[in-house]
């Protein structure tokens, strides 16, 4: 185990669910991980699979009126987050936690220059002295966007969309965050682009130290950026698994099947493997393991009671009947 | 931006020329005669036709344009059959008055639309929604005639709080206190409207991703409502307020005839049906003019709070 001091963030059975008139949309149910300092986190799952809601539960900022936090701990630097209160947690945002949305081109505000949006991290968090454009202009050359000295008093609209993603990792990253969320930052960019963010957000890891947790669907994203796989799957956490240990040796049939359905260069397959079946519904879970009625593996008791999580070796750990 | 608007004005004049001319020709095409209209049941052939002359209605029609249209680009626009005065004069000596009550009315729909409004998207389903409903809803279906009498029995005759007629006499103290009925009745439609407008566009921007991503950097509640969600909700507003403001201005017949207000809603209806043709068509161009140029504001304002068309 860590030591208490290295631990930043550590998530303790975490719930929180959306509702709704049609009922009770359990999107987080009972999310337990821990992040170390310094340290790069991918979350992986597929779509609903709750990691967005997650990270916006670390965030406080789960959608309103619908969506609310019903039980669990969020210790960041030993604080529990959901114990306190709306000013408190503002301070926070922008400044030690910050939080990199998914669509660049939506997430920036059309009416607004960048430098402005930049800025608003600084003014609110009180560090708006009269250096403010130099200090905008400073995070866009970080950022590598060209020439900052002009485009800090454009728009977003008239920057491309992999330019806007480097804008929000820049008043992402501005306050020198000790944790930065990253929700699907390449996923709106084409491929080209995808893999300059990821260097420069790797580049800016290293320099800032902070910790991440990188949002995504996309496997090869997180081999080349994280240290651990945190897997998710019907609003839990199935599998923990370092980076490596995930590709070559992933335990639960469900990350299995992640893994078989990356399609490999220069291996010929007549099919691509596919996972069959859709996934759960959230609002009425069975009782038992989420993946069970997708799962080749399945026993009687799979479909019983949900399995406890297991740890196979040093941080590998398993939620599977198969190996309890 | 300067091109622009110099064809935008262009337009506009080219416009108001079409109006008016459709509107000389068409009143005039009607089986009404003003002289008949004027004169006392008991005047004489020759009574009428000193009249009609004098009017200048003897004349053929296509002649009586030209000559029209050569005074109107002199600036007259000929005199008033009923007061023998300019056209223009008598339409601006009321029209003040109908200025004055449309600005009051327009400035409290617009602070308590927009403040019910922007308030019941910030809180929705709180109770400043639940009472904004019942508003909206009230407004836009009370009849404001009679609202007006309601209120003129209530504040007027059994309390005695407020004047119910006129335009007051003294100082601005007693002005105000005149305008209160009818102002508030005049905007009981505007505020409705302006307050369904203003929650749903602000409803729609508080669901966009930048607002989101305004919180995330801890931008405190009151600029994410106000720079983030309301600037992008007014160019929705800018499109319905601009043009409600002119209609605002342009006098309401009901309210001011209920409340014997001196303004240029009442005189319009009169002058339409004693055939005042001067009078009525000065009125229309009014119409035109600031309808033509309310939309010509608009544009400038969408310019003002988006760049996107700043930049085109």
């Amino acid at each position: 185990m860590a030591s208490q001091k290295d631990i930043l963030l550590q998530v303790k059975d975490l719930k929180t669910s959306f509702f709704t008139k049609k009922g009770v949309i359990k999107a987080v149910d009972g999310v337990s991980f821990t992040v170390k300092k310094g340290e790069v986190i991918g979350l992986v799952g597929e779509s609903g699979s709750g990691k967005s809601v997650t990270s916006l539960s670390i965030m406080r900022l789960v959608p309103q009126p619908a969506g609310k936090i019903v039980s669990g701990e969020i210790l960041f630097k030993n604080e529990n987050l959901l114990n306190k209160s709306e000013s408190e947690m503002r301070e926070l945002r922008g400044n030690k936690l910050a939080m990199i949305l998914q669509d660049p081109m939506v997430s920036l505000n059309q009416l607004l220059t960048v430098g402005y949006q930049i800025g608003e991290t600084f003014k609110y968090h009180g560090k708006a002295d009269g250096s403010l454009l130099t200090k905008c202009i400073n995070i866009l050359k970080k950022v590598k966007v060209p020439s900052p000295e002009t485009r800090v008093n454009n728009f977003p609209f008239q920057f491309s969309g992999g330019m806007c993603q480097r804008v929000l990792i820049g008043t992402g990253i501005a306050n020198n965050p000790e944790l930065l969320i990253a929700d699907e930052p390449t996923t709106a960019l084409d491929v080209t682009i995808q893999a300059q963010i990821l260097k420069l957000m790797k580049d800016l890891q290293k320099e800032i130290n902070a910790s991440i947790i990188l949002i995504t669907h996309d496997l090869a994203t997180i081999a080349q950026i994280c240290s651990k796989v945190y897997v998710m799957y019907g609003g839990r956490i199935v599998e923990k698994a370092p980076v490596k240990d995930f590709y070559h040796d992933p335990q639960h049939p469900y990350s299995e099947g992640l893994i078989k359905s990356v399609p490999v260069l220069g291996k010929r397959v007549k099919r691509l493997y596919a996972i069959e079946g859709q996934p759960p519904n959230l609002i009425n879970p069975p009782p038992g393991c989420r993946f069970e009625p997708r799962c080749s593996k399945a026993k009687k008791v799979c479909s019983q009671k949900y399995p406890p999580e297991v740890e196979l070796k040093k941080d590998h750990q398993v939620s599977c009947w198969l190996y309890s | 931006m300067k091109v622009y608007l110099l064809k935008r004005f262009a337009f506009a004049f080219f416009t108001m020329f079409v109006v008016i001319t459709i509107v000389f020709f068409l009143y005039r095409s009607g089986e009404a005669d003003p002289a008949h209209i004027m004169l006392p049941p008991d005047a004489t052939p020759k009574d009428h036709e000193i009249l009609t002359k004098n009017f200048g209605l003897d004349k053929p029609l296509i002649i009586q344009y030209f000559s029209f249209l050569k005074n109107a680009a002199r600036g007259d626009f000929g005199k008033s059959f009923r007061y023998n005065e300019s056209a223009a004069k008598v339409l601006f000596q009321r029209f003040p008055a109908s200025l004055q009550l449309g600005v009051a009315a327009f400035l409290f729909s617009a602070i308590v639309g927009l403040a019910i409004g922007i308030l019941s998207a910030v809180h929705r389903d709180g109770w400043v929604d639940r009472v904004g409903r019942v508003i909206a809803l009230g407004g836009m279906s009370i009849p404001s005639f009679w609202l007006a009498v309601m209120l003129m029995l209530f504040f007027g005759v059994t309390l005695g709080w407020l004047p119910v007629s006129g335009r007051g006499e003294g100082g601005l103290l007693d002005t105000l206190r005149h305008m209160i009925l009818p102002a508030f009745c005049l905007s009981t439609y505007p505020i409705a409207l302006i307050t369904r407008l203003s929650r749903s566009s602000m409803i729609d921007a508080l669901k966009s991703d930048y607002v989101v991503m305004a919180r995330i950097k801890g931008v405190p509640e009151f600029y994410v409502n106000i720079v983030h969600a309301f600037k992008n909700a007014s160019i929705t507003l800018i499109t319905i307020m601009v043009p409600m403001f002119v209609y605002m201005i342009l006098g309401s017949v009901v309210i001011e005839t209920i409340f014997s207000w001196p303004g240029i809603g009442r005189l319009v209806i009169e002058a339409t049906f004693a055939r005042d043709y001067p009078v009525v068509q000065i009125f229309i161009l009014l119409i035109t003019f600031l309808i033509t140029t309310a939309y010509i504001v608009a544009d400038v304002l969408y310019a003002v709070v988006d760049p996107r068309i700043r930049f085109q």
